[in-house]
């Protein structure tokens, strides 16, 4: 049985490190996921677990520590934010090409500059093309959810791919909302033990990690590492089948909200698709046909899943917590749309710039963007389709 | 959402309207509520005007923006009076509790006209008459949860009991002070 507690989110994955008792976390902290470390570092000092704790001098020795301990056979994560995420960089694709599974706790938060610590999905979307897993979570209860579930699918031996487990800067991060917990021994059994097929410690097998690559050999690499994320989505969804029968929560590579009959829906990623979820409500209850889609799973990115998903309604609205300044519209609106065209879905869309470094999104936002939608619709074509919400005048 | 109960805390950086509102959600929570206790942080540094908000509902709390419209606003300092306002969109139907010496009167100058609720409390006499420090928080959270009603005071006052022993397991000498602000605080307030 589970346990009802009260947590922030930060506190929430601390716990869920805490039950996974990982060998290995360097860390260095940066707001707002600072108090993850802080957490799991009295953990170790009340003896909770015998995790080898690291405290680097800055991200790039964190992720650097950590591609080395996993190398090594380790099991290892760690946690980060924003800038943090950035000074990562050049480790965050020698974790991929390796084919290391790191779980790093990842709390969004706006990319320098100007200088912001709120939240917004810039950081985690800049690192999209790096080879990673990318979950993200709406709430607490998501956020820990997601973590338990993160080193089945990164270990599994056809994925062996790093995840981020991403989860709302200060509001999913310092909210304090319900939450039910697993047993520590649950935990222990749906994660079970790190058994990696080659590591550097192994004495009976000697290995090279991170040899150059001639040109003969760099695509090949690519190649398998690319195949490897084709495979994490059934991984995703075997895992979420395993762990619904233990503790009821269904999980997928989406979540569909009353978008079965919608005219119109919203795609979002994040806490805001729980604040678009009351207005979804609210707009049944005066009968518009509103739903929206909720992305979980962005790396891999479920292209064609989500595009069948979408196919029937008569007009969309894909919001972007984050920039891409390519004059087009955000990452989360290119690739959606790029998976409609594979479709030859001829729903309309159109793409939403929303929340960036911390900018509040309300119930009545959501409820004005499904008003656009039904003009749009009604209208039969989308004049702007890259647009700003909530923007002040 | 029906019969969901929203609060939003006005204090300054290091005066513990954060943790007034984690608390809360806390207390909340142990009589089988759904919570939320969250901060707004700005550039956050002792003395800088923070907001922070509570939802309490007997349903799950889905939506995650800040509060607008709250039932009920705390000013934790009174000299935000002057710069924040503390009362834009407060339902009239709720209510406002100042932490101030001063009277009714006075303060409801600085309201720009709010038409519901005023209530006043002084939590610095009763933080200093029953912990010898100035912690304004303690009362102000045993203020807002007689004026708001969100459970019944002898539950709060249980609840709180055994969170503090939880959270000052090593320092039991400060259970009583804290205890005595509440029973204080709930008296005082008027």
């Amino acid at each position: 049985m589970g346990k009802r507690d009260r947590l922030s989110g930060n506190e929430a994955v601390a716990v869920a490190m805490r039950q996974i008792n990982p060998d290995v976390m360097p860390a260095f902290p940066i707001t707002p996921s600072t108090e993850i470390p802080q957490y799991f570092s009295s953990f170790v000092a009340n003896g909770q677990v015998d995790t080898e704790f690291i405290p680097v001098e800055s991200e790039h020795s964190a992720m650097s520590a950590a591609i080395g301990a996993e190398a090594a056979g380790a099991r290892t994560l760690t946690a980060t934010s924003s800038c943090g995420l950035a000074l990562m960089w050049e480790e965050l694709y020698v974790a991929a090409s390796n084919r290391l599974p790191i779980a790093l706790a990842l709390v969004n938060r706006a990319l320098s500059g100007p200088i912001n610590i709120n939240c917004d999905h810039s950081d985690s979307m800049g690192a999209r093309d790096a080879g990673w897993i990318q979950i993200y979570a709406e709430n607490n209860q998501e956020a820990y959810d997601n973590f338990i579930q993160a080193y089945p699918i990164a270990e599994n031996p056809d994925v062996r791919l790093p995840i981020m487990i991403c989860q709302d800067g200060f509001i999913t991060s310092h909210g304090v909302e319900n939450i039910e917990l697993m047993e520590d021994e649950q935990v222990r059994a749906f994660v079970g033990d790190y058994a990696p097929e080659h590591f550097l410690l192994n004495s009976k097998e000697s290995m090279a990690v991170g040899p150059y690559a001639t040109t003969h050999y760099y695509m090949e690499a690519k190649k398998q590492h690319a195949q490897a994320m084709v495979n994490a989505k059934q991984a995703v969804l075997d895992v979420a089948k395993e762990f619904e029968k233990v503790t009821g929560r269904s999980y997928g590579l989406f979540e569909a909200y009353r978008l079965e009959d919608a005219d119109y829906a919203m795609v979002l990623i994040g806490s805001a698709a729980g604040t678009a979820k009351d207005a979804v409500d609210e707009l049944r209850d005066k009968g518009v046909k509103a739903g929206l889609l909720k992305i979980r799973l962005f790396r891999p990115f479920p292209a064609q899943e989500i595009a069948n998903a979408l196919a029937h309604v008569k007009a969309m609205a894909i919001m972007d917590r984050a920039e891409s300044l390519s004059s087009q519209g955000g990452p989360l609106g290119s690739e959606v749309m790029a998976a409609l065209y594979r479709a030859r879905s001829q729903a309309l869309a159109v793409n939403y710039i929303y929340g960036l470094g911390g900018r509040d999104m309300r119930v009545e936002h959501a409820e004005e963007v499904f008003e656009q939608l039904r003009q749009i619709a009604d209208a039969g074509e989308v004049t702007d389709a890259y647009r700003y919400l909530g923007l002040r005048e | 959402m029906k019969d969901m109960v929203e609060i939003r805390w006005h204090g300054r950086g290091g005066q513990g309207a954060k943790t007034a509102a984690l608390l809360l959600a806390d207390v909340a929570f142990q009589t089988g509520k759904y919570v939320q206790g969250f901060p707004e942080y700005g550039p956050e540094r002792m003395g800088a005007p923070i907001t922070a908000y509570n939802r309490i509902s007997p349903e799950q709390i889905r939506v995650h923006s800040n509060i607008y419209e709250p039932d009920y606003v705390v000013v934790v300092d009174e000299s935000l009076l002057e710069t924040v306002h503390v009362t834009e969109g407060l339902k009239k139907e709720g209510a406002v509790v100042v932490n101030t010496a001063k009277s009714k009167e006075e303060i409801q100058k600085h309201l720009q006209g709010y038409e519901g609720k005023l209530y006043t409390i002084d939590a610095k006499k009763v933080s200093m008459e029953a912990l010898g420090r100035y912690f304004p928080n303690t009362p102000m959270l045993a203020a807002i949860v007689k004026i708001s009603g969100v459970m019944d005071e002898d539950t709060f006052m249980r609840e709180m009991e055994s969170s503090f022993k939880h959270k000052f397991a090593s320092k039991p000498e400060v259970i009583d002070g804290n205890m005595k602000a509440l029973k204080m605080a709930l008296q005082e307030v008027q």
